[in-house]
C-alpha cells in the first residue's frame, strides 16, 4: 500500500478512557468563553452597534498620530484608528451618533472634509441605529435556528441521543468561538456570524461521520461493550477526519495569508473553528454518547430500509 | 456499482462539458465576453459591489409625513368650509395620526357642519360626539397614499440617480418603507447621498414686506411665517430670516425643465427654468400684480433668494441666481428637473467601496484560491498516489461547474463568496477522503480491487449525503437571513456543496471505474 498515511492504518489510541480529562477541558473552555464574554463583552462591529467605518490610504506611510488628532477634535465621540493590511492604509472606526440616522450621515461628511481629498477612500460604510438592530437579532435569530435545524436533522436521520451529542459539541464550539473573539478582542460582526454558521456546518459535518460508524459498528458487533465500540468507531475514522481537517485547514491558511486584511478576521474564525470541531466531534460528542443511553434495539428496527438506501 | 450505463457516462460527460463551456466567458476579457453570439455562453459573474466598487444605500422613506401633509391640508379645507357657511368653532386641528378634530360652537349648527365636511373627501369617515366632529381618514385610503408615496419616492430616486449619469444602478423597493439604492463604479457617493437627502420641493411665494420693521423672534402674523435662508450662516450682510406669505404663487410641480447657466451680467452660475402653460399664467398674473415687490425661491423650507419684481414676467422663464458654486447650480437643476419628492428620505445604511479596495480585494482572492487549491491538489497526490490525482481533476472540474453555476443563475459573487469557493476546495475533497479511506480499510480487510472499491462508494455515501446535508442547511439559514456580501458567502458554499457531491461521488467514480478496467490492477495504488 502506498500514499500517505497521517494516521496509521491500525491506530488504537485510547479516547474514552480519557473523557474525564476532555470534559473538564471543554467545561474550562466554555466557562471561560461565558465569563469572558460577560466580563469583556464582545467588539462589536458596526454592523451590530452602529456607527461609521472608513477605510483610507494616504499616498505616503500614514501619520496615525495627526490623523487621530484632527478627527478627535471634531467631536464624534470615539474615534479608533487603526493601521489595516499596510502602513499607508488606515482604518478609522467612530461610534455610533447619538440623534438617530442623520446624524451618522452627517459625521460621514465631517471626517470626509477633515481628511479632505488627498486621500483615497476605498471604504465608506454606516450603519444606523435602526438596521443594526435588526442585523443583530438577525444573526442571532439565524445562529439559533441553524443549530435547532441541524438538531431535527439529526434526529430524523439517528437518534436523539446522538442529536444530542451532536448539539452539545456544536454549542461547544459556538461558544469557544465567541470566547476567543472576545479573548482577543477581533472585531465581531455579520461575517463571523456567517463564519460561526459555517463552523457549525462543519463541526456537525465531523460529527456525523463519526456517529456513522458508531451506527454501523453497533449493527455490527452486538455483544462488544460500549467504550470500547466508540474507541473503535473514533480509531476507523481518524485517519479521514484528520485528512479533511488539513486540507480545509491548506485552504484557509492561503486564505488568512493571501486573501487580504479585509477577511482576515474571517478566516481566522474558520481556522479556530476547524480545529475546535475536530476535537469536539472526536473527544466530546462520541464519549458523551456513553451517557446518553444509546439503545442498539432502536438502531435494529432501522436497519431495514438503511440497508436498502445503501444498496447500489 | 462498477458496471455504469451508457446514458449515465453521456450525462457526466455532459454536464462537464457544459460547466466548462458556460464557466469560459469569465476569463475572456469583458467586452470581448459581451460581444459573442447569443447561441454561446456568454454571461459573466457578476460581481459585487464590494468587489466592483460602488455603493450600496438603504433609504427609508418618512411616509408618515404624507399623511400628515394630507391632514393638515384637511386643517385647512375644514377651516374655509365652516367660515363660509359661518358655523362658529374651535379647537380645529390633527387628532391623532390619522384624524382632524374641530368643537362647533354653536349646538344647533352640529348636524349641518357634519353634512358640510363629510363631502370634503370621500375616503372619509366623520363622527360626531357632542359637539365634536371627528374626520377620519380611512385605513384604506391610508394605505393607498402610503403606497403611491412609496412608488413616486421609487421614481424619483431613479430619475435623480439616472440624471448623475450613473451606469446599471439598482433601485428597488422594500418592505413598507424603504429603497434599496445599489450603484455600481460610482466614483462620488457624498454627491448622490446629498441630491437624495433633499425633499427638492420649491415654490414662488411673496415676502410679507412687513417683516423689515419687525423682530424675527416673536411670532408671525395670520397668513405669514419666518423662513431661515439657505446661506443663512455664511453671508451676514443678508438678512437672514424672511417673512414670507404663506400662499403659493407658483410651486415646482408646474415647472418643465430647468438648467444650469451663467448669468449674462456677471458671470455667476445660476439655474434657468421654464414652466408649462399652467404655471406660466400663475406666474405672470401673480408678478403683474405685485411689481416692484420682492417675493421669495423656497426649496424645502429655506429661501434660496428673494429677487424684487421689476416687471411681469410672462414668458414662462425665469432664473435663479443665489451666490451658487457652479456644482450647486448643476445639483439644483438637476433637481428640479427630476421632480420633488413626495417624503423626505433619510440614509438608514450606507456601504461604499471604492475601486482600488474592490481590485486589491479580487486579486487577493484570486491569489488565495490559487494557492489553496495548489496546496490542496499537492496534498491529495501526496497522500493518496493516482487515487488522489483523480480526486484533483474532480476539483478542478468542480471550480469550473462552481463558476458555471454562478453565471448561469447570475448570482452575484462577492469578497465572502470568494473565502465560501476557498472553503469549498478545501471541503470538496472531503466526499473523496471519506471514500478512499474506506477502499483501504476494505483492502486491508483482504478484498479484491474491484470490490473494495465498489463497497468503499456504497458506504461512503449515506455519510456523505448526511455531512452535506448539515452544511446546506447552514448555507439557507445564512441565505435567509444574511444580507449583501454574506449572502455571495451563502450562495457559494451551497452551489460548491452541490456541485462537490457531483464531481466527488459520480465524477470521480467514473474516473476510478475507467482505469480499473483499463489496467486490471491486482493491487490497489492507495
Amino acid at each position: 500500500m502506498r500514499g500517505l498515511h497521517l494516521v496509521p492504518a491500525n491506530i488504537d489510541l485510547s479516547f474514552i478512557s480519557k473523557k474525564t480529562l476532555f470534559f473538564a477541558f471543554s467545561t474550562i473552555l466554555i466557562l471561560g468563553s461565558i465569563i469572558m464574554f460577560l466580563a469583556n463583552g464582545l467588539n462589536y462591529g458596526i454592523d451590530f452597534k452602529g456607527g461609521i467605518m472608513i477605510e483610507v490610504r494616504t499616498e505616503k506611510a500614514a501619520d496615525i498620530g495627526a490623523m487621530r488628532k484632527n478627527l478627535g477634535s471634531l467631536g464624534l465621540g470615539e474615534v479608533a484608528l487603526q493601521e489595516f493590511g499596510q502602513p499607508t492604509d488606515v482604518l478609522i472606526r467612530i461610534q455610533r451618533q447619538d440623534g438617530g440616522e442623520k446624524a451618522q450621515q452627517e459625521a460621514v461628511s465631517k471626517v470626509k472634509s477633515a481628511l479632505g481629498e488627498k486621500v483615497e477612500y476605498r471604504r465608506t460604510e454606516f450603519v444606523g441605529p435602526k438596521v443594526s438592530d435588526e442585523l443583530f437579532w438577525d444573526g442571532v435569530l439565524a445562529v439559533g435556528l441553524a443549530i435547532f435545524a441541524i438538531l431535527v436533522y439529526i434526529w430524523f436521520r439517528f437518534e436523539w441521543q446522538f442529536g444530542m451529542g451532536a448539539v452539545v459539541a456544536l454549542s461547544h464550539d459556538v461558544i469557544s468561538t465567541i470566547g476567543i473573539f472576545s479573548l482577543l478582542g477581533l472585531e465581531f460582526n455579520l461575517s463571523t456570524v456567517a463564519a460561526v454558521l459555517t463552523i457549525a456546518g462543519y463541526s456537525i459535518n465531523d460529527t456525523v461521520v463519526v456517529f456513522d460508524r458508531v451506527r454501523e459498528n453497533l449493527r455490527k458487533y452486538k455483544k462488544m461493550p460500549l467504550p470500547e465500540l466508540l474507541n473503535n468507531s473514533i480509531n476507523q475514522t481518524l485517519s479521514r477526519t484528520v485528512m479533511t481537517s488539513v486540507t480545509t485547514l491548506l485552504a484557509l491558511c492561503a486564505l488568512y495569508f493571501l486573501g487580504g486584511a479585509v477577511i482576515r478576521d474571517f478566516s481566522f474564525a474558520m481556522i479556530w473553528g476547524v480545529i475546535i470541531g475536530t476535537y469536539s466531534s472526536i473527544c466530546l460528542a462520541v464519549p458523551l454518547l456513553l451517557y446518553l443511553n444509546v439503545s442498539r434495539r432502536g438502531l435494529m428496527v432501522g436497519e431495514t430500509d438503511d440497508a436498502a438506501s445503501q444498496a447500489p | 456499482m462498477i458496471y455504469f450505463a451508457k446514458w449515465k457516462i453521456v450525462a457526466i460527460l455532459l454536464i462537464c462539458i457544459g460547466g466548462l463551456a458556460f464557466a469560459a466567458p469569465n476569463f475572456l476579457p469583458k467586452e470581448t465576453a459581451e460581444s459573442l453570439p447569443d447561441w454561446m455562453p456568454h454571461k459573466q459573474v457578476s460581481l459585487g459591489l464590494d468587489l466592483q466598487g460602488g455603493s450600496h444605500l438603504l433609504l427609508e422613506v418618512e411616509v408618515d409625513a404624507v399623511i400628515k401633509e394630507q391632514l393638515e391640508s384637511l386643517v385647512d379645507e375644514v377651516r374655509v368650509i365652516l367660515r363660509k357657511a359661518k358655523i362658529r368653532y374651535g379647537g380645529l386641528g390633527r387628532d391623532g395620526a390619522k384624524g382632524v378634530k374641530v368643537t362647533i360652537r354653536q349646538p344647533e349648527k352640529v348636524e349641518e357642519a357634519r353634512n358640510l365636511l363629510r363631502r370634503i373627501d370621500p375616503q372619509t369617515n366623520t363622527v360626531v360626539d357632542g359637539t365634536a366632529v371627528r374626520i377620519e381618514l380611512l385605513e384604506r385610503a391610508i394605505a393607498d397614499r402610503r403606497n403611491g408615496a412609496m412608488s413616486q419616492s421609487v421614481e424619483i430616486v431613479r430619475r435623480r440617480v439616472d440624471q448623475t449619469g450613473t451606469r446599471e444602478p439598482t433601485i428597488q423597493r422594500q418592505g413598507d418603507d424603504r429603497i434599496l439604492v445599489q450603484l455600481p463604479g460610482v466614483k462620488d457617493p457624498e454627491r448622490i447621498k446629498r441630491l437624495l437627502g433633499k425633499t427638492a420641493k420649491m415654490t414662488f411665494q411673496l415676502t410679507d414686506v412687513r417683516g423689515a420693521n419687525m423682530d424675527p423672534s416673536r411670532p408671525a402674523p395670520a397668513g405669514s411665517k419666518w423662513l431661515p435662508s439657505v446661506d443663512s450662516t455664511a453671508d451676514t450682510s443678508q438678512p437672514t430670516i424672511y417673512l414670507i406669505k404663506k400662499r403659493v404663487m407658483v410651486s415646482g410641480e408646474d415647472l418643465v425643465d430647468s438648467q444650469p447657466g451663467f448669468d449674462s451680467r456677471d458671470g455667476q452660475p445660476v439655474v434657468n427654468f421654464r414652466f408649462n402653460t399652467r404655471g406660466a399664467k400663475k406666474f405672470g398674473v401673480a408678478t403683474a400684480a405685485n411689481v416692484n415687490r420682492p417675493f421669495a425661491i423656497i426649496l424645502d423650507g429655506k429661501v434660496i433668494s428673494a429677487p424684487v419684481i421689476r416687471e411681469p414676467i410672462l414668458g414662462g422663464t425665469g432664473q435663479i441666481s443665489g451666490n451658487f458654486t457652479v456644482q450647486e447650480a448643476n445639483d439644483l437643476s438637476l433637481l428640479l428637473r427630476a421632480g420633488a419628492l413626495p417624503a423626505p428620505l433619510t440614509i438608514l445604511e450606507e456601504r461604499s467601496v471604492g475601486p482600488g479596495l474592490g481590485a486589491d480585494s479580487i486579486a487577493a482572492g484570486k491569489i488565495a484560491s490559487m494557492i489553496g487549491m495548489i496546496l490542496v491538489v499537492v496534498f491529495m497526490v501526496v497522500a493518496y498516489g493516482k487515487f488522489g490525482g483523480m480526486a484533483d481533476l474532480a476539483l478542478i472540474i468542480n471550480i469550473f461547474l462552481i463558476l458555471a453555476a454562478l453565471s448561469v443563475l447570475q448570482a452575484t459573487l462577492t469578497l465572502p463568496g470568494i473565502a465560501g469557493i476557498v472553503l469549498t476546495i478545501g471541503m470538496a475533497v472531503d466526499a473523496n477522503v471519506l471514500i478512499f479511506e474506506r477502499i483501504r480499510e476494505e483492502v486491508r480487510a483482504g478484498r479484491t480491487p474491484i470490490s473494495a472499491i465498489d463497497s468503499g462508494y456504497g458506504r461512503a455515501l449515506t455519510t456523505i449525503i448526511d455531512a452535506n446535508v448539515t452544511t446546506l442547511i447552514a448555507a439557507l439559514l445564512l441565505y435567509i437571513f444574511g444580507s449583501g456580501p454574506i449572502r455571495g458567502f451563502a450562495v457559494t458554499l451551497a452551489v460548491g456543496i452541490v456541485t462537490s457531491l457531483f464531481t466527488a461521488v459520480m465524477l470521480t467514480r467514473l474516473i476510478v471505474v475507467t482505469w480499473l478496467r483499463r489496467t486490471q490492477p491486482k493491487e490497489l495504488p492507495i
